[in-house]
C-alpha cells in the first residue's frame, strides 16, 4: 500500500483536478447507493409506506414544498430523493454485472481468436467488425424488444453489445505478446497453451482493458437508462434511474419537473464522474502519450 | 565595456551572443541552451557538432523563434543583419522564416506535409513571400526542383511525398528551403536519416545551393565527418555550452578539448574495417541537474581536482581555436 | 477500382444476409405473430387457418427462404397495425428523420471542430479545459433527459420553442420538407439540439486529439519555418490531417444518430420512422420492426462505404484496392 501512495500514478493522481473530481463522485455514488436506503425513511417500493396526501410535493426549497422530501414527491407521494437512492442501485448495478460479463466474454474471445488464430479468429472477429458498424444502442433496442423487458434481459442485451471492444482488444495485444520471446520460450519448453496464455499473455493485455470497464460503465448505465426511457428497460416493479426520468416525463407538461429533473441530474453525475476518471487512467496508463 | 563602431562589411550575418534557452518541464529546468555565442558570415558554412542531447538542434529552433512551451528564450540576443530575432515580433519573425531563413529538417518523411501535393508546398513559400503571380510561381517550382536533380519536375509538383523515397523527399525539402532565396540555411541532421550512398549525394547538392545562391548555412550534426567535409568553421557544444570553436581544419587536425578529440576519435575509419570503434565513455550528465565545475570531467580523461572545483570559461588556444577547458590538449598532442 | 467495388458490394450483400437471418431468427423467438392478426375470440380452426396463410406451419429453413424471397422482391408485407404496407410506412417518415439527422450533423459539426482545433491547439488554456469539460459532460448525459429539460424550459415555461410535432412541411418532389418553412425550422431546433449533443462531445474531442498528435507532426513545424501563419499551420496543415480520424467515426456517429433518432423523436411527438419503430415494438407489429432494421442496415452499409471513399479523397496514400 505504501508503495501505491509513492507510485507516480499517486502523484498524478493529486495533482489532477479532474481526477479527484471524478473518483469523488464515483465515491459518493457508491457511498449513496451502499448506505442511502438505510437513511431515508420511506422506502418507495413498499406501496404501504406511500401516502397520496404526499403526492406531487416540489422540492422542499420551493412554496409547497415539505422538508420531508427534499426534492419533492411523484403523484403517488413517493420521495423522489429515496426512489433516486433505490433507482441508482439498480442502475449501477446493471453496469457494473453488464461489464463484468462483458469483459469476462470479450476478453475469452479475444484471447481465443488472438492466440489460436484460423477460422475461429475469422468468425469471432467477423461478427465483431458487423457488430461494430452498428450503434449498440440499437442492437440492444432490438434484442430488447424481442425479448422482452427486466434486469436479466438488460443484462443479456448490454453483453451481446459489450463484449467487442474487450476481444478486439485482447485480440490485439495478444497478437503482438505471442510473438514475443519469453512465450515463443514457453512454447518451446512445452508449456500448455492454456497455462501460456494464463500466465503469461492474460496478465499482459489487461492494462488497456482497465480504461474500457471504467468508461463502459458508464456507457451501459446510459444505455440502460435510454433502454428503460423507451419502455423496452426494467420492469415499472424495479425502476431504474431512467424510468424514473420516463415517469416523470408524463407528468412535465404539467409543470412538475423535480421527478424527472433530479434522477437526471443523478445519472449526470455517475456517469461524469466515471468518465472524467476514465480520462485520467486513459493518459496515465498509455505509455504512448508520455 | 569598449564601443566598436562595426562597419557593413565586417557584420557578420548572422551573430549569436550569449544565447540561453531553457525548458521549464514538470521535472525542473532543462538548459538545453546555455549561454551559447558564435558568428557566421555571409557565404560561410557552420558546422555545429555535439552528441545528440547536446541542444544543438534547439539553436537552430530558437534562432527561427520556433520554441514552444515549456521552452523559452531565456536571454542572449540572435543578430540577424544586425536585427535582434529574440526581439522581433511574431509578424516580423513570420516574414523572415522561409524568406531570409529557412530550415532543413532531419527526418524527409515526416517533414513533408502527407496531405498536400509538392507542388503546394512548395508554392506556399513563394505565395507567403514574393509577389509573383501563379503561373510565375510555378515556373520558379519547376526551375527549383529540376536544380536540386529532380527530373520531369513539373508532372512531379503533382505527386504527393509518399510518392518519393527518402532522398528524393530531402531534395524536396531542400528546394523547399531555397526557394525564396534565402540568405541562411539552419539544417539539422540533414542526412542522418538517409542511406549512406544518399547522404554524399544530398550533402554535395546542399553545397552546390549554397554556393549557387551565396547563402550561408549552420550545419546541426553529430557527424564530425560530414561537417569536415562541409563547414568552414566548427562549433562544438557539450551540455548547452560551446566547448570549442574554431577553422575545421584547426579543430580536425588538433582540437584543444578533449571532448572534441573523443568526438574525432569516434569516427569510423572507412579505410579499416577492423578497428574497433572509440566511443567517448559514459553518458551526457543529466542536464537538470549539472554537476559543479567542467560539465565533461567525469568522461574525461584529463580531468583533475580543478576540473571538479572551477567551470573552464572560452580561451585562445593554439591556431584559430578557441576552447573551454583547463588543461587543453596541445597541438600535435593524442 | 472495378475490381474493388465488385467486391465492396459482394462484402455490403454479405454483411445485409446476416443482418437479415439474425433479424428473422430474433423475430422467430419472441411471441406468436398469429395472435396480432387474428380476433381475440378466434377459435383453433381460424386460428390455424392465419397460421396457414401467414406461412408459420412451415419448417424454419422454408420460413426464412420465403422471407428472404419477400425481402429481396421489397414485399415486406402489411402492418399488423395500420393495415398497411410496411414499407410505405416507413418510406413516409423516412424524410422526416433524415432531415432531423442531418441537422443534427451539421450543428455537431458546426460546433465541434472549430472548438476542437482551438482546444488541440491550446492544451493548456483555461477555454480549452472548459471546453473539453463541456464535452465530457456531453457524453455524460443522458439524451433524453436533456431534451426533457429542453422541454421544460423552453417549451412549458418560456415557450420560444413548440414542444413536439414537426410543424409545416412543403412538397419537394414528392418529399413533405419541414426545413422549407419556418415554422418547420422553428420545430426542428429542439430535437435537433438534443441529438446533436453526444455527436458534438465526441467530434470535438477526436478533433482535439487529432490536433494534438498532428501537433507533434514535423510537417507543422516545417510549415512554421516557411513562414506560414500559425492560423494557416493549424488549419491547412493540421486540420486536414486531424480530420482523418474524425471521418473514420463520421459514419459511425451517422448511424448513432439515426439509432438516437428514435429516442429523440418519442421525446419530441417527432413523426419519424423512429417513433414508428418503438410504437411498433411495443404493438408488436413485426413487419415495420423487420423493414426498419432491415432500412437502417442498408443506410448503415452505405454510409460505411461512402465513408470509406470520402477517405481516399482526403488521403492520397490510402487507395481502393
Amino acid at each position: 500500500m505504501t508503495r501505491f501512495f509513492a507510485s507516480e500514478f499517486f502523484f498524478n493522481y493529486t495533482r489532477n483536478w479532474s481526477a479527484i473530481i471524478g473518483s469523488a463522485l464515483m465515491f459518493a455514488f457508491a457511498f449513496a447507493v451502499l448506505v442511502g436506503p438505510f437513511l431515508v425513511a420511506q422506502n418507495p417500493y413498499d406501496i404501504a409506506s406511500l401516502d397520496l396526501m404526499d403526492s406531487y410535493k416540489p422540492p422542499m426549497w420551493l412554496e409547497g414544498g415539505d422538508p420531508r422530501f427534499p426534492f419533492g414527491t411523484d403523484g403517488q407521494g413517493r420521495d423522489v430523493w429515496a426512489s433516486i437512492l433505490y433507482g441508482a442501485r439498480i442502475s449501477l448495478f446493471i453496469g457494473l454485472a453488464a461489464m463484468c460479463a462483458s469483459c469476462f466474454i470479450g476478453t475469452f474471445l479475444g484471447l481465443v481468436a488472438g492466440f489460436y488464430g484460423g477460422i475461429l479468429d475469422s468468425i469471432i472477429m467477423r461478427i465483431a467488425d458487423i457488430q461494430l458498424s452498428f450503434p449498440s444502442i440499437l442492437i440492444a433496442l432490438f434484442l430488447m424488444s424481442a425479448v422482452g423487458t427486466g434486469i436479466d434481459k438488460v443484462l443479456i442485451a448490454l453483453t451481446a453489445v459489450g463484449w467487442v471492444v474487450y476481444a478486439r482488444t485482447v485480440r490485439g495485444s495478444t497478437l503482438s505478446e505471442k510473438q514475443k520471446e519469453y512465450v515463443q520460450a514457453a512454447k518451446v519448453a512445452g508449456l500448455p497453451n492454456h497455462k501460456i496464455i494464463r500466465k503469461h499473455i492474460l496478465p499482459n493485455v489487461l492494462t488497456p482493458l482497465i480504461v474500457i470497464a471504467t468508461i463502459q460503465v458508464g456507457t451501459f448505465v446510459l444505455i440502460e437508462a435510454s433502454l428503460s426511457f423507451l419502455g423496452v428497460g426494467v420492469p415499472i416493479t424495479q425502476p431504474s434511474l431512467g424510468l424514473l426520468i420516463k415517469n416523470g416525463f408524463d407528468v412535465l407538461f404539467s409543470g412538475l419537473w423535480w421527478t424527472s429533473v433530479f434522477p437526471g441530474l443523478a445519472i449526470m453525475m455517475l456517469v461524469f464522474g466515471i468518465n472524467l476518471f476514465g480520462d485520467f487512467l486513459r493518459d496515465e496508463l498509455n505509455p504512448r502519450l508520455k | 565595456m569598449t564601443i566598436t563602431i562595426e562597419t557593413q562589411t565586417d557584420q557578420p550575418l548572422l551573430e549569436l551572443k550569449d544565447l540561453r534557452t531553457h525548458f521549464h518541464t514538470f521535472a525542473g529546468v532543462v538548459k538545453a541552451v546555455n549561454g551559447v555565442s558564435f558568428k557566421i558570415g555571409a557565404g560561410e558554412i557552420m558546422g555545429l557538432v555535439g552528441e545528440s542531447g547536446g541542444g544543438k538542434s534547439v539553436v537552430g529552433f530558437s534562432i527561427l523563434g520556433l520554441i514552444e512551451s515549456p521552452g523559452k528564450i531565456e536571454g542572449g540576443e540572435i543578430l540577424f543583419d544586425g536585427e535582434d530575432l529574440a526581439k522581433a515580433s511574431d509578424e516580423r519573425l513570420r516574414e523572415i522564416r522561409g524568406r531570409d531563413i529557412s530550415m532543413v529538417f532531419q527526418d524527409p518523411m515526416t517533414s513533408l506535409n502527407p496531405l498536400h501535393t509538392v507542388g503546394d508546398q512548395m508554392d506556399e513559400v513563394l505565395r507567403l513571400h514574393s509577389n509573383l503571380d501563379a503561373d510565375a510561381r510555378k515556373q520558379a517550382c519547376i526551375k527549383m526542383l529540376e536544380s536540386v536533380g529532380i527530373s520531369q519536375a513539373e508532372e512531379r509538383l503533382k505527386a504527393y511525398p509518399h510518392q518519393f523515397s527518402g532522398g528524393m523527399r530531402q531534395r524536396v525539402v531542400i528546394a523547399i528551403a531555397m526557394l525564396a532565396q534565402p540568405r541562411l540555411i539552419i539544417a539539422d541532421e540533414p542526412t542522418t536519416a538517409l542511406d549512406v550512398t544518399i547522404q554524399s549525394q544530398i550533402l554535395k547538392l546542399m553545397r552546390q545551393q549554397i554556393a549557387d545562391n551565396g547563402a550561408s548555412m549552420i550545419l546541426v550534426t553529430h557527424d564530425l565527418a560530414v561537417v569536415s567535409e562541409m563547414a568552414d568553421h566548427i562549433t562544438v557544444l557539450y551540455c548547452g555550452q560551446v566547448v570549442e570553436q574554431g577553422k575545421t581544419r584547426d579543430i580536425i587536425e588538433s582540437p584543444s578539448h578533449p571532448y572534441t578529440r573523443g568526438l574525432i576519435d569516434s569516427i569510423p575509419d572507412p579505410t579499416d574495417r577492423m578497428a574497433r570503434l572509440n566511443q567517448i565513455p559514459g553518458n551526457v550528465p543529466d542536464i537538470r541537474n549539472l554537476p559543479k565545475g567542467c560539465n565533461f570531467r567525469a568522461r574525461c580523461p584529463r580531468a583533475q581536482d580543478l576540473c571538479a572545483e572551477q567551470e573552464p570559461t572560452l580561451k585562445p588556444q593554439h591556431n584559430s581555436l578557441v576552447s573551454a577547458c583547463h588543461f587543453p590538449l596541445q597541438p600535435g598532442e593524442k | 477500382m472495378f475490381g474493388y467495388l465488385v467486391k465492396r458490394l459482394l462484402q455490403m450483400t454479405l454483411v445485409l444476409w446476416i443482418v437479415s437471418v439474425i433479424v428473422f431468427l430474433m423475430m422467430s423467438f419472441t411471441g406468436d405473430p398469429v395472435f396480432m392478426v387474428v380476433p381475440v375470440d378466434a377459435t383453433d380452426a381460424e386460428i390455424a387457418q392465419a397460421r396457414r396463410l401467414l406461412g408459420l406451419d412451415q419448417p424454419m429453413p422454408v420460413q426464412y427462404w420465403r422471407f428472404l424471397v419477400s425481402l429481396v422482391q421489397g414485399d415486406f408485407g402489411y402492418s399488423y397495425v395500420f393495415r398497411q404496407p410496411a414499407m410505405t410506412l416507413i418510406m413516409e417518415r423516412l424524410p422526416a428523420t433524415v432531415e432531423m439527422v442531418l441537422v443534427a450533423m451539421v450543428f455537431a459539426l458546426v460546433i465541434s471542430i472549430p472548438l476542437g482545433v482551438y482546444a488541440g491547439a491550446n492544451p493548456e488554456s483555461k477555454i480549452s479545459r472548459f471546453i473539453m469539460a463541456g464535452s465530457l459532460l456531453g457524453i455524460s448525459l443522458p439524451g433524453f433527459w436533456v431534451g426533457m429539460v429542453l422541454i421544460y424550459l423552453f417549451a412549458v415555461q418560456w415557450g420560444i420553442f413548440p414542444s413536439s410535432g414537426r410543424g409545416d412541411t412543403a412538397e419537394f418532389f414528392g418529399l413533405r420538407i419541414s426545413l422549407l418553412t419556418g415554422d418547420g425550422w422553428h420545430h426542428i431546433v429542439l430535437p435537433a439540439i438534443t441529438l446533436s449533443l453526444a455527436t458534438t462531445a465526441i467530434l470535438l474531442r477526436m478533433t482535439r486529439a487529432g490536433m494534438m498528435e498532428v501537433g507533434r507532426q514535423d510537417f507543422m513545424k516545417f510549415a512554421k519555418a516557411k513562414g506560414v501563419s500559425r492560423r494557416d499551420v493549424l488549419y491547412r496543415h493540421g486540420l486536414k490531417n486531424a480530420i482523418i480520424p474524425v471521418v473514420t467515426i463520421f459514419g459511425l456517429q451517422l448511424g448513432d444518430l439515426i439509432a438516437f433518432a428514435t429516442i429523440t423523436e418519442t421525446i419530441f411527438s417527432w413523426p419519424g420512422m423512429g417513433k414508428l419503430l418503438i410504437d411498433s415494438i411495443y404493438r408488436a407489429d413485426r413487419p415495420v420492426i423487420v423493414v426498419y432494421l432491415m432500412l437502417v442496415a442498408l443506410i448503415f452499409v452505405v454510409i460505411n462505404f461512402i465513408v470509406d471513399l470520402v477517405y481516399t479523397l482526403i488521403d492520397p496514400r490510402i487507395s481502393l484496392k
